[in-house]
């Protein structure tokens, strides 16, 4: 007790010095920085499980979403449930057992020296990128493969564009193409959500018989044809082209291409 | 003081408002309206962070040494912004995902700034709480018009619910794109203030300068 009247009366006694002198500007800093610091950090640490809960869920719906599952009145996890994650070695197109897949952070592997390589040709300009990838494979009901739903990300205008893909389980046809996360101009790239836009990517094919990859975005259709390409989006060229390379890149060897082969081989 | 608490609440809306007449805060003016939604939350967080930070700053105002009040200042509004930043990513994340950088520009806003140093410093702090919230909602009027505008004649909708079908989802809208962009929302706003100022003349700033006429001939 004797203490807090101690402190209490020190307390008292700077508040009553005069307010420009140089210990109370010091006083003042100093107690505001720590009082502002712990609400904060307090808040921060607090919210913290709800905010992930959140991150997570938002990234559930984008794959349900992108495999065309995805039903509001029904609960998200348990949805979700229906998909099978795997960590994929992009290299050798193999899953891994070295890692959780249900626990495996995609985005801080691409920040760690050790699970991810810095990338020469950068068509993307992703700078990094990670080794080590989490796929989500869905099964029909007699357990044969369905469709996979694979992570995408790459360069558009203003910000780097977070999305999904899913590919028909022969390997070379897409299902859809989803993008959660960017910051593209609304209205413009931003059309990269727009449901009609986004329902253009569905049926078409990655590469051609002779299995080069064909697929763009572009304003006028390439001579490969109708079934490799997808119409840019008007008034937001830089974003189109963000997407083009990305979807080529992540297609292309350097990206999914030995997991691709790996499926056309029916090995999942 | 001489004013009231309703013309403290008031005042801001028209006759004292902070883009129209302080012209202050018009660098979030320009990013946050293409879309109501957007602009909706934005004048509520600005609302709420001005009024919030305009008492805390009034209640320690005797307290406050003069050569490091900005700082003070800076700090109050940084840790309530970064507040309302963690709870809208906890309870509202679809929306601070469309926000994304701009709640943490409020602490830019020279608003915020402008009413803590004109009007807290030296009010106590209920009025100086009031004086936040018009500040805010007079802000978040004029963000609501605008984004009214840009957003029905650039996408075609209002809330995100479809007006004008645009001719991207198979409608007979081509919306104006320059309406989406920043400039745009600097033409809209010189035109509020034109018409502001043509309603009420009296807001119309003294010249600060006269042409001189030249000889006579």
């Amino acid at each position: 007790m004797s203490d807090a009247n101690a402190n209490k009366g020190m307390i008292r006694r700077f508040l009553d010095l005069p307010t420009d002198s140089v210990a109370k500007t010091i006083f003042i800093a100093t107690t505001l920085c720590l009082v502002a610091s712990m609400i904060v950090s307090a808040a921060a640490v607090a919210l913290r499980p709800i905010q992930e809960v959140n991150k997570l869920k938002d990234k559930q719906v984008n794959i349900l979403q992108v495999a065309g599952l995805f039903d509001p009145s029904e609960d998200v996890v348990e949805a979700f449930g229906a998909f099978e994650p795997h960590v994929l070695e992009i290299a050798t197109g193999q899953f891994t057992e070295e890692f959780d897949a249900t626990t495996f952070d995609d985005r801080a592997a691409a920040g760690d020296p050790e699970l991810s390589i810095a990338l020469a040709d950068d068509p993307a300009s992703i700078g990094r990128q990670a080794k080590f990838v989490t796929v989500y494979l869905l099964r029909n009901a007699d357990g044969s493969l369905d469709k996979v739903v694979l992570p995408i990300h790459g360069y558009g205008l203003w910000s780097t564009l977070y999305g999904f893909i899913a590919i028909e389980e022969n390997g070379n046809d897409i299902f859809g193409l989803q993008f959660y996360q960017h910051g593209e101009t609304p209205g413009l790239g931003a059309e990269v959500d727009n449901p009609r836009w986004k329902s253009l990517w569905s049926g078409k094919k990655l590469a051609d018989d002779a299995g080069a990859l064909q697929i763009s975005v572009t304003k006028t259709a390439p001579a490969a044809g109708a079934d490799h390409h997808i119409d840019a989006l008007a008034g937001a060229t830089l974003t189109t082209v963000g997407v083009h390379n990305l979807v080529r890149f992540w297609m292309g060897e350097a990206g999914y291409g030995p997991f691709l082969t790996n499926l056309k081989a029916g090995e999942f | 003081m001489s004013q009231t608490r309703k013309e403290m609440l008031v005042d801001p809306l028209v006759d004292n408002n902070p883009i129209t007449l302080q012209v202050l805060g018009i660098c979030s003016a320009l990013a946050v309206t293409s879309s109501l939604q957007v602009a909706f939350v934005m004048s509520i967080a600005v609302t709420l962070v001005t009024a919030f930070s305009s008492m805390f700053i009034s209640m320690l105002r005797n307290h406050i040494p003069s050569s490091i009040r900005i700082i003070v200042q800076m700090v109050i509004i940084a840790s309530l912004v970064i507040l309302v930043d963690q709870v809208l990513k906890a309870y509202a994340f679809e929306i601070s995902k469309t926000l994304s950088v701009f709640v943490g520009l409020i602490i830019t806003n020279c608003i915020v700034m402008g009413r803590a140093e004109a009007f807290a410093m030296k009010n106590p702090p209920v009025a100086s709480f009031i004086d936040g919230i018009g500040n805010g909602l007079g802000y978040g009027l004029i963000l609501m018009m605008v984004g009214v505008i840009r957003e029905l004649f650039g996408s075609g909708s209002l809330f995100g619910v479809t007006v004008f079908e645009t001719v991207n989802n198979g409608g007979w809208y081509v919306p104006n794109g320059l309406l989406l962009l920043p400039p745009s929302a600097f033409f809209i706003i010189g035109l509020i203030i034109w018409a502001f100022r043509t309603w009420k003349p009296d807001q119309v700033e003294e010249r600060e300068y006269k042409i001189q006429v030249v000889g006579d001939h």
